[in-house]
């Protein structure tokens, strides 16, 4: 049975970061990712990283941005600590060898971004996470403390007598072999659940594990009506490009050639938070001043076309091969699509979350650093900052301790699972269909508007998925990479994801950062200002229970948020 | 909508039966991928079909396979110019796994026992010197620009997978782990450059194991161009350390470059004993070490001979062009330059645009007119170092 102090679950940025900061606390390390893990898709994080570097900028400045980029749902005091450690983090990734943009003094160079007072954006052209993502991969195989376990699947946690988090049941891709893993200290870093809309900037890796195998332990879900929707994603498919490509100068213009941002944020323009312009572009698009489709125009050929070629490259290639328009010389049509969710396995400022032994950093996590709306370029932050922190604390923990014992009954009931999985007749509809109707359910319902019939028709399509998902059948009866056994437990994580963020969505009567209800449509501080957690309800298919937490306010005091 | 008829290559290690073609018929639009028909094939009909895949938009690099025979993503390949192909057979798209990796199952390769095995090869890891600075290490923009290139490889595997070299010799580094390695070369923060350089140089499966086939350049869907990252290894082993390799790598390129530059073609017969000699055959600095090398050429000469490819008066007599002295005069334009400009895929050869660098960017090629034809851009990389066999 493999046994490490630490077990880190996810292998983007938020869990390799973890992994080597636990290492370097002296715990032996296993890392589980079930993609290669520069597959992650913090491979897709285009446009950089935030941090107060500059002597002229300060942290303060940064916090507050993000404070009100959040709609002041995010715990300030989480984001304090977010926001005086990222000088430290974008040095050290620069030392570990990141090729950050440099000034012409040698220096690293910034770019401006959404939501933010100051331009400091800290990139890579518009590779900004998988140079990171690369880099740290470097350091991951350099590190022979650290053992990597590479297309690994967890499919359930375990917990040892006490409730101690004791470690996880994994399936290997390759052979199909299933093995209970014993660890001290787990931490989830799985990332975001995209994959419950249709479209989305997600790759179809995203499909919620961590955030669904905490809520199944019992651990509370927080923030999960917050999804944010990118202002900037291609029409046919979803695809994103880059805030940088706004933060280089471009601008949005509707069919009747109005630069319309001027109506919505005067001051910022298409610089807004991510909520705001995405508000702006629906609107525009649903009182009929949209092109053809839906879409409004990103118009990047302001920005010179050296400049282009240097820091939005990518972005030149994705609108070539996947929207056939050549963005030096045209516009590009692009609407706003589900592309990240603020919300996710509640934890502190350690990344530890109420259960014993259970930590989560990144996208799973819910810290709160981003509340009602993350800010670009704090997504990657926020994995760093937070990942190194669980590592440290992980490792801390584990030294203090025994390995707990894990029991190998779970083992015996996930391989019995399985096997009954393969063994079904297929009696109903199949899994990519059910799949389809949930992105469809909640990119019609539980998108940039939502009312309370809307969501509520969207709880009833998920709680009919949930009932049908348990008799899908597969078509592959193999071992070896069997992905059709793995996408019937991903639609169930992904099912639990989506039951969270509907419940969520149903309880804030009000609209705040990512949640805008038509039937609430003002931010209500009085009754609002605090997170909504969801909790598993022990019993099946019973409706999860919801609980509250205070905001923690330190410096900033809510205000009318205007850009 | 449109009618497509793929042709997947299919293999099941568990069923016992060895490989075989599955006939498939996908109707969408011809302007959606070669992966899009693969997963609307998986989710419609059978699920069981393996292929690695995650951010359909060509940047996690899982879904690399051979499509018509071309090694790329399935993702970003348009099914309307995958079934347009001349390589196409009759219109039909032929799917099989990625060359020179063992497949596992269907379109999935063993990219760990090949790619990684070589990547980790050569030490991918930043050594710089002694303890970071406080802040950043400062360092000129361009030289970050230009590691970028090597950056922006997502190891799809699908220069590896069209090597010509490595199908020869299945120990050669590659081109994925050799652009990886130029990534650190050029990084002015790594304090291993000659070291690395020297390793590089002299082990036999190394830089100078590539035979120059552009295969790479050619697949890569990222436009790293890993053999131009190979040539680069190259000029910075030879042009800025000297390092001799006992590969005679060094030698080659130089002999290479004397003889063109001497005649304006190639004299073949002089090419072997001078690349065994720096270059030279009048100095005939002949290393030692190369001797036994020299004796082992002996029954290529002895073949060429036999077959008439060469006969001894074409040995020793080699005509040189009429208008050699403008091939000299290229020479002479090239070595006056007193710094080599790299071009790559983030520093355009936009005339216009890149005045500061000078007239005529990039060396023995023309700057490319067109500053948004990235593709040009990626393969305008000055190429002088000569391949080896």
């Amino acid at each position: 049975m493999p046994h490490h102090d630490v077990l880190v679950i996810g292998a983007g940025l938020a869990g390799m970061r973890a992994a080597l900061a636990a290492a370097e606390g002296g715990a032996t390390v296993g890392i589980i990712s079930k993609v290669h893990p520069v597959r992650s898709h913090s491979n897709a994080a285009q446009g950089g990283i935030n941090a107060a570097l500059n002597p002229e900028d300060s942290w303060e400045s940064h916090a507050f941005d993000t404070v009100k980029g959040s709609d002041y749902l995010g715990d300030q005091d989480a984001i304090e600590i977010m926001c005086k450690e990222a000088p430290e983090e974008i040095l050290h990734l620069e030392h570990l060898g990141t090729t950050f943009h440099r000034n012409e003094q040698g220096k690293l160079g910034t770019r401006a971004f959404g939501g933010a007072s100051a331009a400091r954006t800290y990139y890579v052209a518009d590779i900004t996470g998988q140079a990171i993502l690369h880099v740290l991969y470097e350091q991951l195989m350099k590190h022979e403390a650290v053992h990597r376990y590479e297309e690994f699947f967890v499919t359930v946690l375990v917990q040892d007598d006490s409730g101690h988090i004791a470690g996880a049941i994994t399936r290997n891709l390759r052979d199909g072999a299933i093995e209970l893993f014993n660890a001290k200290q787990v931490i989830l870093a799985t990332g975001g659940n995209g994959q419950i809309y249709n479209p989305t900037t997600n790759a179809l890796v995203c499909t919620g594990d961590g955030i669904a195998l905490a809520y199944r332990m019992g651990a509370p879900l927080m923030d999960m009506e917050m999804v944010q929707y990118h202002p900037t994603t291609l029409a046919g498919n979803g695809l994103l490009i880059t805030e940088g490509a706004r933060g280089e100068g471009a601008h949005l213009y509707n069919a009747e050639g109005e630069r319309f941002m001027e109506k919505y944020a005067p001051s910022k323009m298409e610089l807004a938070s991510r909520d705001v312009v995405s508000r702006a572009e629906q609107t525009e698009i649903e009182e009929g001043r949209g092109f053809d489709g839906g879409t409004v125009h990103l118009d990047i050929t302001k920005v010179p076309r050296k400049r282009i070629h240097e820091a939005l490259r990518e972005i030149v290639m994705i609108a070539r091969d996947f929207a056939g328009v050549d963005i030096t010389r045209e516009p590009v049509p692009i609407k706003p699509g589900n592309h990240y969710v603020m919300g996710g396995i509640k934890t502190d400022t350690d990344g530890l979350t109420p259960l014993s032994g259970l930590y989560a950093a990144g996208e799973t996590a819910c810290v709160s650093v981003h509340g009602g709306n993350r800010l670009g370029a704090n997504s990657l932050l926020d994995t760093l900052v937070f990942g190194r922190r669980a590592g440290v604390r992980a490792a801390r923990e584990a030294k203090a301790m025994v390995m707990p014992s894990a029991s190998r009954a779970q083992l015996e009931h996930e391989e019995s699972a399985i096997e009954a999985i393969v063994g079904r007749e297929r009696t109903g509809r199949r899994v990519s269909e059910l799949h389809a109707e949930l992105g469809r359910i909640m990119d019609t319902n539980v998108a940039v508007y939502r009312d309370e019939d809307g969501l509520r028709e969207a709880l009833e399509v998920v709680k009919r998925l949930q009932e049908e998902s348990k008799t899908v059948a597969t078509d592959d009866k193999g071992t070896i990479f069997n992905q059709d056994v793995l996408s019937v437990l991903e639609l169930g994580f992904m099912l639990d994801n989506a039951e969270a963020i509907v419940m969520g969505a149903i309880e804030r009567k009000e609209s705040r950062g990512a949640q805008y209800r038509t039937d609430f449509p003002d931010r209500n501080d009085d009754d609002w200002l605090r997170h909504i957690t969801v909790t598993q309800n022990g019993s099946d298919g019973e409706l999860p229970e919801l609980d509250y937490t205070e905001v923690t306010l330190t410096q900033w005091q809510p205000e009318a948020r205007t850009y | 909508m449109t009618a497509f008829d793929l042709k997947v290559r299919r293999y099941d290690p568990e069923s016992g039966e060895s490989a075989y073609w599955q006939d498939v018929s996908i109707e969408l639009e011809p302007e959606r991928s070669v992966l899009d028909a693969i997963l609307k094939f998986k989710a419609d009909t059978d699920n069981s079909l393996g292929i690695r895949c995650s951010c359909q938009a060509a940047i996690c690099g899982s879904c690399g396979v051979r499509i018509n025979g071309q090694s790329r993503l399935a993702c970003n390949t348009q099914l309307g110019e995958a079934s347009e192909e001349l390589r196409s057979s009759d219109g039909t798209i032929v799917v099989e796994p990625m060359g020179n990796m063992p497949v596992l199952k269907d379109l999935i390769v063993d990219m760990d026992a090949v790619h990684w095995k070589k990547v980790q090869r050569v030490v991918p890891w930043l050594l710089p010197e002694g303890d970071p600075p406080e802040r950043e290490y400062i360092v000129p923009g361009e030289a970050m620009i230009d590691v970028t290139q090597s950056m922006a490889c997502i190891h799809c595997g699908a220069c590896v997978s069209a090597c010509l070299s490595m199908e020869v010799d299945p120990e050669f580094i590659g081109p994925a782990a050799l652009a990886k390695a130029y990534r650190f070369v050029g990084d002015p923060r790594d304090s291993q450059t000659e070291e690395r350089l020297r390793d590089l140089a002299e082990d036999p499966h190394g830089i100078y194991d590539c035979t120059h086939c552009f295969a790479c350049i050619e697949v890569c869907p990222k436009d790293v161009a890993p053999m131009s990252q190979i040539m680069r290894l190259r000029r910075r082993a030879t042009g800025d350390y000297g390092i001799k390799d006992s590969n005679n790598g060094y030698g080659h390129g130089k002999a290479f470059v004397d003889i063109v530059g001497k005649y304006g073609t190639l004299h073949e017969s002089q090419l072997v004993p001078r690349s065994y000699a720096d270059g030279s055959l009048i100095k005939s600095q002949v290393r030692p070490d190369s001797l036994k090398q020299l004796a082992e050429g002996l029954p290529t000469v002895l073949n060429g001979l036999r077959s008439g490819k060469v006969s001894p008066v074409k040995a020793i007599w080699h005509k040189k062009l009429p208008d050699q002295d403008q091939v000299r005069r290229i020479y002479h334009e090239v070595e006056s330059r007193g710094e080599r400009i790299e071009l790559n895929l983030y520093i355009v050869g936009d005339e216009a645009e890149n005045a500061q660098m000078g007239p005529d960017a990039g060396a023995d090629e023309p700057a490319m007119g067109d500053a948004a034809d990235v593709d040009t851009g990626a393969r305008s990389t000055e190429e002088e170092g000569a391949g080896v066999q």
